[in-house]
């Protein structure tokens, strides 16, 4: 199918942007790499009025670092999070996780805002900016706001972003030598929307793990903590028996869906497989460092 | 009332100015407008690979833009492509390992071709068949696609290529 006729607009600022949502009353999409948005408009899942494209707004674009945090603009296209050098140092959760993004060609297009401002429970990059503790810079026309991933992600589909709000861009706190990160997914097939995947974090302290963020995707309705699993590493050696009861603990911590392809125990479990794989490929590492 | 819009963009070299609908999506317009009916329309949802075509140099889904998102952009298409010969190679190489029958996704996997093996060095078949994850060929032809682009990898990085 084909979209429904719409008006086309393309502001250059911010404010150009608001103005031209007020203006359609609200019966605005705003466009960024469109790659989710554009198959929603052939299938007529979605069918505005206007689209907003804002992938020429400078404001919305960068990678520079500011302190502790490196600020990462919204139109920053998957394939940069491969490439860019400060992405890489500062935040490679984000470079571990791109590749299992779709396709070569839809990364060259689509942008980390548009994917977590979507907020689909089965992207790799919402989970990743859970993992990472990253807080969302949100403008609306009374001013700019930072949300915690924590407080984004609200449910299905569903995220902080009122009518009208821009994701403006991601602040993520910096890589510190003592953190030890990894990611990994099970897909069917490349580039396949994962059957459950992980982001993991984990702050050392020696052969100790002082701190663990642990997000899941395809294991709930958003993105998810796996908190009690969390707990069970906190403060203890990373070994055998501790990884063991954080895969224990994920029982409490997953809401995986059920389908006919994949059952949620099914799902639970390779849920457990996965972290198990990922905290054991870190204890070498944390060993290395102590 | 139909709605319309202008684009101005550069396609295989020459400079174009349309009135078009902005729902119109940049494979409908190469086809549709320009009679570049290379560019193929699967899917249509960005699944299959069959309208991928150059934007700015990098290999793009025709079917997930829309033509007005192109302005100022210089778009590539496999006519271009092929008659600037920069793809001989790769054309050559899929004629001589039959890695094509019907030739539907044809275009599309020589972009995805041309794209990865920009970069100089010779990729591993994984990530040959990584790159091609995005093309879906329905005539079961991937053993002999990898096969292609793999003798093209070699040949230009020098290597002897068994016929």
């Amino acid at each position: 199918m084909k979209a429904r006729a719409f008006r086309y607009v393309r502001p250059a600022t911010i404010a150009e942007a608001f103005d031209a949502f007020a203006e359609a009353g609200g019966e605005a999409s705003y466009l960024a790499g469109g790659h989710s948005l554009a198959p929603a408009l052939a299938l007529r899942l979605q069918a505005p009025d206007v689209l907003i494209d804002i992938a020429h707004i400078g404001a919305l674009r960068g990678i520079v670092l500011d302190g502790d945090s490196l600020r990462i603009g919204a139109l920053t296209r998957h394939a940069e999070a491969l490439t860019d050098p400060h992405i890489a140092a500062h935040a490679p959760l984000l470079r571990m996780a791109a590749p299992h993004v779709a396709h070569p060609a839809i990364r060259n297009r689509g942008t980390l805002g548009g994917s977590v401002a979507l907020a689909d429970p089965a992207a790799e990059f919402p989970a990743v900016m859970l993992a990472m503790g990253a807080e969302m810079e949100i403008a609306g026309p009374d001013g700019h706001r930072r949300v915690p991933a924590e407080a984004f992600f609200l449910d299905l589909y569903q995220t902080a972003l009122e009518p009208g709000e821009l994701l403006v861009a991601f602040h993520v706190p910096i890589a510190r030598p003592s953190h030890r990160w990894a990611f990994d997914e099970f897909a069917r097939r490349r580039g396949d929307y994962a059957v459950i995947g992980a982001g993991v974090m984990l702050d050392m302290d020696g052969p100790t793990v002082a701190e663990a963020r642990i997000a899941f995707l395809s294991a709930a309705a958003t993105p998810v903590r796996a908190r009690q699993a969390e707990s069970c590493l906190a403060g203890r050696l990373l070994d055998a028996g501790a990884i063991a009861d954080a895969q224990q603990a994920l029982a409490g911590d997953l809401d995986p869906p059920d389908d006919e392809q994949t059952p949620a125990a099914m799902r639970l479990h390779l849920g457990r497989v996965l972290l198990g794989r990922l905290l054991g490929g870190l204890i070498d590492n944390a060993a290395v460092a102590a | 009332m139909t709605i319309t819009a202008s684009v101005t963009l550069t396609i295989n070299g020459e400079d174009v100015t349309r009135e078009i609908e902005p729902r119109e999506t940049l494979a409908d317009f190469l086809r549709r407008d320009m009679q570049l009916t290379g560019t193929h329309t699967g899917c249509e949802m960005g699944v299959c690979g069959a309208c991928l075509v150059l934007v700015d140099g990098k290999a793009t889904h025709g079917c997930l833009v829309f033509a007005v998102q192109a302005e100022g952009s210089t778009v590539e298409t496999i006519e271009g492509l092929s008659e600037r010969g920069i793809i001989g190679d790769i054309q050559a190489a899929f004629h001589e390992r039959n890695a094509l029958q019907c030739g539907f996704c044809t275009p599309g996997m020589l972009v995805t071709a041309h794209s990865m093996l920009a970069p100089p060095g010779v990729p591993t078949r994984e990530e040959i068949r990584d790159a091609l994850s995005g093309n879906y060929c329905r005539c079961t032809g991937y053993e002999a696609i990898v096969d292609a682009i793999e003798a093209v990898a070699r040949q230009r990085a020098g290597e002897e290529v068994a016929a």
